[in-house]
């Protein structure tokens, strides 16, 4: 079979004002006709660039060299004129960002149809003919009213519908899809992959698949290619690379998925903490005077927790999951019972849960967002001292610190630093460390590694296992992620739209799922083969 | 920017100190030519509006009775020339500059406290305070603002602290709805939230967390808020209603100088000169200071 | 819509009885009064003068009379131009103004607009610098400098065109004052419009514009432009509301009849009702201009429905 794209030493540096940078370095890999290629890696691998590349729409301070002979031709040689024939016609792409690559301010049919204008001379009434039949391809309910919305009248899984719509308007020869599911829930990502699918076995066309989730390579791609670093490091067939990797990159990215399972609590562990029909409603509308409107995000839930347990509470987003951990912790304004060690703790105002606070700990998704970004590490993990602990002096303090970094395995020298200088990782690592220096007894962990990359995440799943073993500590873990979930709890609760939909036991929720709704999410997240792994 | 562990380890028992995002922010600014051009020709601006007067063989209101209305010279030490009442203009332009930036200064900072007090408090709040006092600020902006500093100038008479109060009281609403803005954006910050489950007490994560991370915009705002002001007090000054002889300012320096365009053009363009400069170097600075608090805006 | 509007313009009456409350009785609480000329008009005369204004009622009293005739749309008589009522002066010199104001912002648009894109796609560049280092000339140096030079410089040295006066509006008379207005203006608007372009420039949608094979003129025009006009259109309005009614500093220097020059006359010379006229005028001015701006910004933002 002839190579319809063929990537030929493909090497891009960015002219950045601190001097070159070297994003892909000599990479090569060529697909056929027809065929799936993924391009593996974690972040700042290089495998966006290079698809970007390929589509010669890297910024302007970007220099790319080698070759990438799309049929034959060098698209690194072409005129730009010519490059405009071939991106949306023989070659298209979809992205990442379903909520922001559509433009705002046009119709959706204006926008599919753009494309049949451009390349197909297509006008009138066969336009938005041809706009229809796509729109109904690629699934979107009642083309001929949504034919006329706007973007932000779809949801995140739509829009990217209509991305692929555009995408396919042409019916290219290839197919660029960088990320096209990472930013959509699980069970639409399933959706949206079916499509893709079935999709090429219409079209015929060649898919280049962008991922960093290995589970989505194993189902989707016929060749595999992993980045690391700007390299290549392995490719080949998939399934050749995945039985057999032969690069320790390659090995540890597939060894990267959450294992084990947790050691049950012992059965007579008193219960610390419980919730009775939790409700928490927002203001949609602020009226000044008179009635305001409400959205009721968490709607009426039990639960209880007992010591050294731990409770997944699993959903998509929206669900309610985070507003309910929030509230548990009375971070939120709630109605119901909360009971922290048999105390009603529901009632008492801000100073009334000082006192608590240094047991009740918490820990966030974003690595990023949950740093004050002008503070050293050290005055940030220290903070909660100066609370607690107002007789520590300042040596004491930084020994605590010093401590604290040791346990979460980073360097104690780092405590004068700040967190813009750490990475994803090290930061949730910081985040932790700021929890547990007030020894805590619950630490909730709203989606402590859904940011990080899978190598990452395995390790800080492996910390907070040993944390939780070394001080009996209480989880409440909060997660869309599956199998992180079921490496990490005792019982799981799922959550839609503010409700308990089912909650058991955690092997009986994964291996025995009684609800449609968990059972379709369980599909979605390709846990049936880890099961079997 | 994300290091690898590596390059973070130190030695045991030293501790290295990070580079802080003032810092960094300080290093972008200093790299950028014509923010520091600016910065270092606001200081010399200042330095000689203070100081010029004190060196001058001239006082402000000072006649010399052999010079009515000479063009730059070397005689007599005009080296600016005089007015038409043999005044030495250099002289004046000094103190006018004297006013006119303690105008900008002091109109400014009153308008900061006010602004950064009232947004924070607005957006800190929250709730149904936020919206009466944003409904309030809706109100301010449909006045007709510049009425009203006409109104209280012609009202109160020409006083110079009449002048920083109501230019400042003007100027405070921009400063209010950035700085609720930020305090908004800030509070839903998870390391706010943090602190709040930290047991952090609201005063502290006020002083602590959201004042530090608020104030890039505030300080840009600010370096933008100054020329606007001296604009502002040139105007009034323009229009009769500045200061009063015998204090003079930049504004009123130059419509003297429209008045004499034709027969002594100097006295239009020095003060022109010295007021077009202040203001350049102003917003360059101010925009430098933007792309160095926020590197994504380049 | 409709029941937008009806509701803006509701939510606006307050807002316009707090300016008319406040600068009535400012204005009452100046020292002096309109009859203070430089002849001392006899007692028995200012009496008569005061009981024919009915300045000698209480001020409260004033207060509500001047209100009952503003609901009826009288604006009352000007004290300084003694034959005129103030609508009669305001009708005059407003249409003198709205010319003025009008073409200027005209102006600052066509150049303002393209110069910030310019600047935009091309930014770095010596062409962004240029367009950039004017835009900041046309900010640091104010109209009142721009202006007489202007006219010293293009009127008298080089006497191309009339260094002032209105002469019905004639073209040429037209000239040098809305240039000199719009100059300002043209700065703003190029910054911002640059700023603005940049911004969009570097969205997704403009990446996935450009993915669908449209030449760089395609993306602009369809897909970045409208987007970027969006914050110019929120400026606009109270920049527009404030140049039409007119530039002190324009009309006092190239002494066109328009009504800016009212406000800071009748404030000077406790010409109560004509500053009361002005402030009214003004105030519903910018009320109806920032009306019609978030209109026109929901045509363009189909995000933005005003239903309720």
């Amino acid at each position: 079979m002839s190579a319809l794209l063929e990537v030929d030493k493909l090497s891009v540096t960015f002219q950045l004002p601190t001097g070159p940078v070297m994003a892909v370095k000599d990479v090569s890999f060529s697909i056929a006709e027809s065929e799936t290629l993924a391009l593996v890696g974690e972040s700042g691998s290089g495998k966006s660039v290079t698809s970007t590349a390929t589509m010669r729409l890297l910024p302007e301070l970007a220099r790319a060299t080698g070759a990438i002979r799309f049929n034959g031709e060098n698209l690194l040689e072409v005129t730009p004129r010519h490059m405009c024939r071939v991106r949306g016609n023989d070659i298209s792409m979809i992205f990442q960002e379903p909520m922001t690559s559509l433009n705002p301010l046009h119709r959706i049919g204006r926008q599919i149809g753009e494309v049949l204008t451009k390349h197909k001379q297509l006008k009138g009434s066969a336009n938005r003919q041809r706009v229809l039949e796509l729109l109904n391809q690629v699934g979107i309910p009642e083309p001929k009213r949504r034919i006329d919305s706007y973007p932000y009248e779809l949801s995140g899984g739509q829009r990217q519908r209509v991305m692929i719509a555009m995408a396919l308007a042409c019916e290219p020869k290839l197919l660029i899809a960088d990320e096209p599911t990472t930013a959509l829930d699980v069970t639409v990502q399933a959706q949206i992959l079916d499509l893709l699918k079935s999709l090429q076995a219409q079209y015929g066309m060649a898919i280049l698949f962008i991922t960093h989730d290995l589970s989505i390579v194993r189902h989707f791609a016929d060749h595999v290619a992993v980045m690391r670093y700007g390299e290549v490091v392995e490719s080949g067939r998939t399934l050749e690379v995945f039985d057999n990797p032969r690069h320790d990159y390659t090995r540890m990215l597939l060894d990267a998925i959450p294992r084990g399972r947790k050691e049950p609590a012992p059965a007579d562990a008193p219960v610390l903490m419980s919730g009775r029909d939790i409700k928490v409603r927002f203001p949609l509308k602020k009226r000044l005077f008179g009635k305001s409107e409400y959205f009721e995000a968490v709607r009426g839930i039990d639960l209880s927790i007992r010591r050294g347990e731990t409770l997944g509470i699993v959903g998509e987003s929206g669900s309610g999951k985070s507003t309910l951990g929030r509230a548990l912790l009375r971070l939120l304004k709630s109605e119901g019972d909360i009971r922290f060690e048999e105390a009603d703790i529901s009632g008492l105002d801000k100073s009334g849960m000082r006192p608590l606070r240094s047991r009740l700990q918490v820990v966030f998704q974003d690595p990023f967002g949950s740093l004050s970004p002008r503070m050293t590490v050290g005055d940030i993990i220290s903070e909660g001292l100066k609370v607690h602990h107002p007789e520590m002096n300042r040596r004491q303090r930084e020994a605590e610190v010093i401590a604290a970094l040791e346990e979460v395995a980073l360097d104690p020298a780092m405590r004068n630093r700040y967190p813009h200088e750490f990475s994803g990782g090290q930061r949730q690592r910081i985040a932790i460390a700021r929890a547990l220096i007030l020894k805590p007894e619950l630490l909730l962990l709203d989606e402590p590694t859904s940011a990080l990359d899978r190598s990452v995440q395995v390790r800080v799943i492996d910390l907070l296992r040993d944390l939780q073993k070394k001080h009996g500590l209480t989880y409440l873990f909060i997660s869309h992620d599956l199998s992180v979930v079921r490496a990490l709890s005792d019982h799981v609760l799922v959550m839609k739209e503010g409700r308990v939909i089912e909650q058991g036991p955690s092997e009986t929720i994964f291996s025995n799922p009684r609800e449609p709704y968990t059972q379709a999410l369980l599909k979605a997240a390709f846990l049936e083969n880890e099961v079997a792994a | 920017m994300t290091t690898d562990n590596s390059s973070i380890t130190a030695p045991p028992g030293a501790a290295p100190v990070g580079e802080s995002l003032g810092r960094d922010a300080w290093r972008r600014l200093t790299q950028n030519r014509a923010a520091m051009a600016s910065l270092a020709l606001l200081v010399l601006i200042v330095i000689v509006c203070v100081a010029g007067p004190w060196l001058l063989p001239w006082g402000l209101a000072e006649v010399d009775w052999n010079a009515f209305g000479t063009g730059p010279t070397l005689e007599g030490a005009h080296y600016l020339g005089t007015d038409a009442n043999g005044r030495d203009l250099l002289t004046r332009v000094l103190y006018g500059g004297r006013v006119s930036l303690s105008v900008a200064l002091v109109a400014s900072f009153v308008s900061l406290v006010i602004g950064v007090l009232y947004g924070a408090i607005s957006g800190y709040v929250g709730g149904r305070t936020d919206n009466l006092m944003m409904r309030f600020v809706d109100i301010m902006y449909s006045l007709p603002f510049m009425f009203l500093v006409i109104l209280l100038m012609v009202v109160f008479g020409r006083n110079i602290f009449l002048i920083y109060a109501a230019i400042g009281a003007v100027e405070w609403l921009d400063m209010a709805r950035i700085v609720r803005g930020q305090t908004l954006a800030l509070k839903r910050r998870e390391y706010i939230e943090a602190a709040h489950a930290l047991g952090v007490r609201d005063s502290k994560i006020v002083t602590r967390h959201l004042i530090p991370n608020a104030i890039g915009p505030v300080i840009v705002y600010v370096t933008l808020t100054v020329p606007k002001v001296i604009l502002l007090e040139s105007f009034l000054s323009f229009l009769g209603l500045g200061v009063q002889e015998p204090l003079t300012s930049w504004g009123v320096l130059i419509s003297e100088g429209v008045d004499m365009m034709e027969s002594a053009p100097w006295m239009l363009l020095v003060p022109s000169a010295f007021l077009a400069v202040t203001l350049f170097c102003l917003n360059f600075l101010g925009d430098g200071l933007r792309d160095a608090l926020d590197p994504r805006t380049r | 819509m409709l029941s937008y509007t009806l509701k803006r313009l509701l939510q606006a009456i307050p807002t316009l009885l707090i300016v008319i409350t406040i600068s009535f009785f400012l204005m009452r609480v100046a020292p002096g009064g309109p009859f203070d000329g430089e002849r001392q008009l006899p007692p028995e005369i200012e009496a008569n003068l005061m009981a024919a204004y009915h300045l000698d009622e209480p001020l409260p009293m004033q207060y509500l009379r001047y209100m009952g005739n503003l609901l009826q749309g009288d604006f009352g008589p000007s004290f300084k131009y003694k034959d005129f009522s103030v609508t009669e002066l305001i009708a005059q010199g407003f249409p003198v103004s709205l010319e003025i104001g009008g073409l200027a912002i005209l102006l600052a648009l066509l150049v303002g607009l393209p110069l910030g894109i310019a600047a935009a796609l091309k930014r770095n560049s010596t062409v962004d610098y240029l367009v950039m280092g004017t835009a900041l000339t046309g900010i640091a140096v104010p109209n009142f400098v721009i202006a007489p030079i202007f006219a010293l410089v293009f009127g008298v040295l080089l006497a191309w065109l009339p260094a002032g006066g209105w002469n019905g509006g004639a073209l040429p008379n037209l000239i040098l004052p809305v240039v000199a207005l719009s100059i300002q203006q043209i700065a703003y608007i190029a910054r911002m419009m640059r700023a603005s372009m940049i911004e969009v420039l570097g969205s997704h949608f403009i990446r996935t514009a450009r993915a669908k094979g449209l030449n760089e003129g395609e993306v602009i025009w369809r897909h970045a432009i409208r987007p970027a006009l969006l914050p110019i259109m929120s400026y606009l309005g109270p920049a527009i509301a404030g140049i039409i009614t007119g530039s002190v500093v324009i009309e006092q220097i190239f002494g066109i009849p328009g009504i800016g020059r009212y406000f800071v006359q009748g404030a000077l010379n406790r010409d109560y009702t004509l500053v009361m006229g002005t402030v009214v005028f003004y105030g519903v001015l910018i009320v109806l201009m920032n009306l019609i701006v978030d209109l026109l910004y929901s045509a363009l933002d189909p995000q933005i429905r005003y239903d309720d």
